[in-house]
């Protein structure tokens, strides 16, 4: 064997379409499940949380813009990136989550399945959501689901990969920016991911990856008067409580924590809608004559 | 302004009270049946445009919003189980009886809300009844709505109305809640608590099942203790934005299904190239319909500089044949404000902006000596930061501010925190959907402004609150989905 030493990665945020360190300078050691030392993730700071919602904030104008058809395209490429970095994701995924190879590859096969279920619903959720409303009277009237914004997603802190991808792709399929916080003991899947997003077409800023201490990063975000949603999957009780009233200052839409048994399943729409405002649109019909066409 | 002489006086036409049999007080309708407060404490109910007491109400306090609760706990069991046609055939009842009873309903609501007659008559009352039927018609149908087969009703629903549409409002929230299956508690907003007790009445008639329907008057603790009631399994609001988020805190960290329709600062744009005659109505509906105490109203209008004169001139006159005063005459255009406290704000608001340097006009316009009133007004020259620029007044003043381009028209439409409603006069089809598209509001009206539907999804972006009520997307807040 030789005796070549590894590169070892420096990980680092994803922001903004850039792979800064923290502001901080700080960064925490995270461990695998016997607690063997993995890396220095970067220990994220408020200003980390602030500079991220800036970022997605940017990019939401061009990414709700988007058709969605090109965002579908973009969702695919995702999984297509995945699938050629697939063991790469399965080492991490297995260390991180202490399963075996064969159990690690299960969820990132998911969690690639999962990218390509999203990308056919990026031009499907507005037929399945919208519509038009027969109104008594003599109206057009339509309504039609638009992204609520930029939502701060607070990932599953047990399913690193899988659960990360259960949360972040259905908030941007549906046109909204992300400023994600990745779980807290088990960050390395998450910014790993940013790079594959990096090499995905997709807009910098459409998704921010930040890790750390989830309480330390969700705080700012959840009373963030520019963010418009937060799922608080990553949250525990006491902490979901606090964040969902730091919320209600500027009347965010909350996504509380749900009970989530498997990951592996196919997921609703729920995801989705939560996330979605909906715009009605008038306008009057006019009229072509008392008797109208007779054909 | 000189007071223009109109070409024919109009005689005065009033709407007989005749039609409406006030009782001098009322209990809380809880399990079917008309209550007193625990402690026995009451409230009167005044009619905003004669001052005069119109009843007493019972108040209610935890105990009494504890019994309704129970109440409709124990209604749920059996409601929810009632296939969804029966339930279907009782809110047809009550559509049915809402229209059989429309006038007296609309005489009612004119007294105890102060809005003219002309509006309870032709938008209020057909408006709740068409809810009903229209909810009355998804009751057996919710496998299809869209939320998978068998969607679940949440329980008991707590709901929390205000006192701009007492009626239409109280329909937006029991019609869809009864349709899926759930039992309410009700509170009506304590000015306006009459014609929620006359709907406990057609709960009797249609033979609605005793505590499917409660109705708890009061004021804002016997709401707030409705909210925070840890057997409540679904919270609804309409009212303020402050006290939506006073809500969204009390239900943190429950398992509560919450919506919320909260104020608005509704822009109302018009491009060079509008039909000025039609943009002028819609304007005045927009802000003068409900005496402006609507939180979709278009309380900002953005004009584009070049018809900046032209529209307003128009506008003058047009405000100028409004009639004001007396609400139950059919003639009546502008009724009172609902509240001694409501023409308060109004009033200091509006001073506001006159101090801030905003130009303040108003028609010739004669009030009654009695009630509460408020001239229909006007400011121009307002800028962004004025303060009738960015706060929710709730009243008949409407904010002009001008522009050059779309885009400016769409950045001033946005630049604030709520996101309810918005309108677009223009004839270039393109221009509409481009600044539709563009703008952060659930209600866009084109070449129209404040039409309602039962069919149609209403609510807000932004700080004016989450959820939809009205169509199948209404549906949604009270399933378990």
């Amino acid at each position: 064997m030789s005796d070549r030493l590894n590169v070892l990665k420096t990980y680092k945020l994803y922001v903004g379409g850039k792979f800064p360190r923290s502001e901080s300078g700080r960064v925490y050691e995270v461990t695998d499940a016997k607690k063997n030392w993995l890396a220095n993730a970067p220990l994220s700071s408020r200003k980390d949380a602030r500079d991220a919602v800036v970022a997605a904030r940017k990019a939401f104008g061009g990414w709700a813009g988007a058709t969605a058809y090109n965002r579908g395209q973009i969702l695919y490429r995702v999984a297509e990136m995945l699938e050629g970095r697939r063991d790469q994701y399965v080492r991490e995924v297995a260390e991180a989550e202490g399963l075996s190879k064969s159990k690690a590859g299960d969820q990132v096969d998911a969690a690639i399945d999962r990218w390509v279920w999203y990308a056919g619903w990026t031009d499907k959720i507005a037929q399945v959501v919208g519509g038009g409303n027969p109104v008594a009277g003599p109206f057009f009237n339509l309504s039609s689901p638009e992204p609520t914004g930029v939502v701060a997603v607070l990932a599953p802190q047990e399913s690193s990969f899988l659960g990360l991808v259960s949360v972040v792709a259905p908030v941007i399929a549906t046109g909204n920016t992300a400023v994600v916080v990745a779980s807290e003991k088990s960050p390395l899947p998450a910014l790993s991911l940013g790079e594959v997003l990096a090499t995905s077409d997709l807009p910098g800023g459409v998704v921010n990856i930040l890790s750390g201490r989830t309480a330390e990063i969700a705080a700012p975000l959840a009373a963030h008067q520019d963010v418009n949603a937060i799922d608080l999957a990553g949250a525990d009780e006491a902490l979901a409580k606090e964040l969902e009233i730091a919320a209600a200052d500027n009347l965010k839409r909350v996504l509380r924590p749900q009970p989530v048994d498997n990951w592996s399943a196919t997921p609703g729409t729920d995801r989705m809608t939560a996330f979605l405002e909906t715009k009605t649109v008038w306008h009057p019909t006019g009229s072509l004559g008392a008797s109208g066409s007779a054909y | 302004m000189e007071k223009r002489t109109p070409a024919f006086e109009y005689a005065p036409a009033p709407e007989s009270r005749a039609v409406v049999d006030i009782a001098p007080s009322y209990g809380l309708f809880i399990d079917g049946e008309f209550t007193e407060a625990a402690d026995g404490k009451v409230f009167k109910t005044v009619s905003p445009s004669t001052e005069e007491v119109l009843s007493e109400v019972a108040e209610a306090g935890e105990a009494d919003v504890d019994r309704a609760v129970k109440a409709a706990r124990k209604a749920f069991e059996k409601w929810s189980a009632l296939p969804g046609a029966e339930r279907a055939k009782y809110l047809f009842r009550i559509a049915r009886i809402i229209q059989e009873r429309s006038r007296e309903l609309a005489v009612l609501e004119t007294l105890d809300n102060g809005k003219p007659i002309r509006e309870t008559r032709d938008a209020d009352l057909p408006l709740v009844a068409a809810h009903f039927f229209y909810y009355a018609g998804w009751a057996d149908k919710l496998d299809h709505a869209g939320y998978g087969a068998n969607p679940r009703p949440l329980g008991v629903a707590g709901q929390v109305i205000p006192w701009n549409f007492p009626l239409l409002m109280l329909a937006w929230k029991i019609a869809p809640a009864l349709a899926t299956g759930n039992t309410v508690v009700l509170k009506p907003a304590e000015t306006t608590p009459l014609s929620a007790l006359f709907f406990a009445d057609i709960c009797r008639q249609a033979g609605l099942p005793r505590g499917v329907v409660n109705i708890v008057t009061g004021d804002g603790r016997a709401g707030a203790a409705l909210i925070a009631h840890p057997d409540v399994n679904k919270v609804a609001f309409t009212g303020s934005t402050a006290v939506g988020k006073e809500i969204a805190r009390t239900v943190a960290g429950t398992r509560k299904k919450v919506t919320l329709e909260l104020g608005g600062k509704g822009a109302n744009i018009v491009f060079d190239d509008a039909p000025i005659d039609q943009a002028v109505e819609g304007i005045v509906n927009g802000i003068f319909f409900n005496q402006g105490q609507v939180c979709c109203a278009g309380s900002r209008l953005l004009v584009q500089e070049s018809i900046h004169d032209e529209l307003l001139d128009s506008l003058k006159r047009r405000l100028s044949t409004l009639r004001l005063g007396d609400p139950l005459d059919k003639n009546t255009d502008i009724g009172a404000i609902n509240s001694a406290e409501q023409l308060a704000r109004i009033t200091a608001l509006a001073d506001r902006g006159e101090a801030e340097g905003a130009e303040r006009w108003s028609p010739a316009c004669e009030l009654p000596e009695s009630g509460y009133w408020f001239a229909p007004t006007l400011f121009t020259g307002v800028t962004q930061a004025h303060t009738v620029a960015r706060d929710e007044i709730f009243g008949p003043v409407l904010s002009v501010l001008t522009f050059r381009t779309p885009d400016e028209a769409v950045a001033k439409a946005n630049n604030t925190p709520y996101g309810l409603s918005a309108g677009i006069w223009t004839e270039k089809g393109s221009r509409i959907l481009a600044v539709a598209n563009k703008l952060r509001a659930g209600v866009i009206w084109s070449n129209t402004f404040n039409k309602f539907d039962p069919t149609s999804p209403f609510g807000g972006y932004k700080e004016s609150g989450f959820g939809r009520e009205g169509g199948r997307h209404g549906l949604e807040a009270y399933l378990d989905v």
